[in-house]
């Protein structure tokens, strides 16, 4: 059910067939990604992991139709949709927030991009900060924000957004150990309780195995899917699972998938 | 802090003090005659006779900088963002800029009264022509400045050229503005004494060169205390003016002065 079903079923929010990506330096023909297929299906969230510069940012290019593919289609809920733009929400790494708006502007402004109006972007913005308790923050300007608060804002502005596949690219790798954690529980619940279609870059496996319900292990460059791993792990999901035993091996488990891909 | 504004106020007040002093003491000390330079006193009691005229002659004056000033920054931001998105047209137009500033006014000036007449818009021509220079080159980098990490972000959620301009570009270019509009007050009130030295009825242009012609050095020198005044109250309304635009950013702590220390 889980599995990679070949085809654009019904169901499936995100669907790469095939993408192969070189990038030309001077005469050289770099190859970074090389036949990638993957498949995220609706309120599904699906982990890509692998070393840094395995080409995952690449194919988040792709995905959001910045760039082209040299061959395969990418498809955003059953349709083609190489090449185009504007279908997907996006977080970053940095919290790439716009220094001149307040934390709520950052917000609604976004989602005026995303063709909310005016008065129910604000509206939004408002109520969610309220909700993720940054209500107190909501007029400051980014800047006075901590760098774990900047980053959900940034994820508060991806969820709001309303597009069918959120793509997190390493959203917590800038972070200290201890917010990070912090992070991913907080991700966790507010995920669980809104269940949308993911697709989140990581190259730790911890965090791989605790957020995801299924993961693509990537190879170093060019990027080849090395294996496709289902996380058995009940949901609602405890920041404590990362200790269970069962964890313990998954997690090596992936390392020596890793390990062999070099 | 708070001590540090006090002495970024008096050092340099106290430094102006000493130097009219220093002034009026070599103008006693070796009877200089009022008619090559007039010292501090002379200069003040002038000015304090034609208080009036001056009052009168400096509002116009402003009144053209100001209105100069501000075709010039809308005409600057114009070009800009037009050079911004047309890269040919950049590429086409940058030695023309350039070219723009190496004609010398006072071989324009004359020429543009003969093609407008005497009245304010030949002066208002040259005036633009000073002040959108150094608005057009510094928001040209600014517009080109912007965050790369935020231009990422706005083309992965498909934000159109134009909402790039808006939400990114052109508030990143802002202080780029200031500076440049900082450039700009700075000369637009020489530049407007020069354009009524070349023609005018009116202004301490029209008011130096009357008095200069008259040997009255004392009325020269009051003029020229007129536009270092009027460019000061340029300079600080584009200070003020900048810190009430750009409230984002905590203030630079240090500017040009303290470059080298």
């Amino acid at each position: 059910m889980n599995g990679y079903s070949g085809h654009s079923g019904l169901g499936s929010a995100l669907e790469l067939k095939g993408i192969t990506k070189a990038y030309r330096r001077g005469k050289d023909r770099i190859p970074v990604l090389n036949d990638i297929s993957l498949r995220v299906s609706a309120g599904e969230f699906v982990t890509l992991l692998g070393p840094s510069g395995s080409g995952k940012s690449t194919l988040f290019r792709l995905i959001g139709g910045v760039e082209r593919p040299d061959s395969g289609r990418i498809f955003i809920e059953g349709k083609d949709t190489t090449g185009q733009r504007g279908l997907i929400s996006y977080m970053p790494q940095q919290a790439a927030l716009f220094p001149w708006l307040s934390v709520a502007d950052n917000i609604s402004s976004a989602l005026m991009t995303a063709g909310t109006s005016k008065k129910e972007a604000k509206e939004q913005a408002a109520e969610w900060l309220e909700r993720i308790r940054l209500g107190g923050v909501a007029k400051e300007y980014p800047h006075v924000l901590s760098g774990g608060m900047q980053q959900r804002v940034s994820f508060l502005r991806a969820l709001l957004m309303r597009r069918d596949i959120m793509c997190l690219d390493e959203p917590f790798a800038a972070l200290d150990a201890l917010t990070r954690a912090d992070m991913q529980r907080w991700l966790l619940e507010l995920w669980e309780a809104d269940r949308r279609s993911v697709l989140f870059v990581t190259h730790s496996i911890e965090e791989a195995l605790l957020l995801s319900d299924r993961i693509y292990v990537l190879s170093p460059a060019p990027a080849t899917v090395l294996s496709e791993i289902v996380v058995p792990f009940e949901r609602p999901r405890r920041a404590s699972v990362w200790t269970d035993p069962s964890f313990v091996e998954l997690k090596l488990e992936v390392l020596r998938l890793l390990e062999q891909g070099k | 802090m708070g001590n540090k504004t006090l002495r970024s106020f008096l050092l340099p007040t106290l430094a102006l003090i000493a130097f009219i002093g220093v002034w009026q003491a070599i103008c006693e000390i070796f009877q200089i005659d009022t008619f090559t330079i007039p010292s501090p006193w002379d200069i003040a009691g002038t000015m304090y006779e034609d208080s009036a005229l001056l009052a009168k002659h400096a509002l116009a004056t402003m009144n053209l900088a100001l209105i100069g000033l501000g075709l010039g920054l809308v005409f600057g931001l114009v070009v800009a963002v037009i050079l911004h998105l047309v890269l040919p047209l950049r590429e086409a137009l940058a030695p023309f800029l350039i070219l723009s500033q190496n004609v010398p006014l006072i071989a324009l000036g004359p020429l543009l009264m003969i093609w407008f007449g005497f009245g304010i818009t030949p002066k208002l021509i040259l005036l633009v022509l000073v002040c959108f220079f150094p608005i057009t080159l510094s928001v040209l980098v600014g517009l080109g400045q912007a965050e790369p990490q935020l231009r990422e972000y706005l083309g992965m959620i498909g934000a159109s050229k134009w909402e790039r301009l808006r939400r990114l570009e052109f508030p990143a270019s802002l202080t780029y503005l200031f500076s440049g509009l900082k450039i700009a007050a700075t000369y637009v009130v020489s530049s407007a004494i020069v354009a009524e030295w070349l023609g005018a009825n009116m202004g301490i242009g029209y008011y130096l060169n009357f008095k200069w012609k008259g040997f009255d050095q004392p009325a020269v020198f009051a003029s020229i205390v007129c536009v270092i005044a009027l460019s000061l109250l340029f300079y600080y309304a584009v200070v003020l003016a900048e810190r009430l635009v750009v409230r984002w950013k905590p203030r630079p702590q240090g500017d040009w002065k303290g470059a080298s220390t």
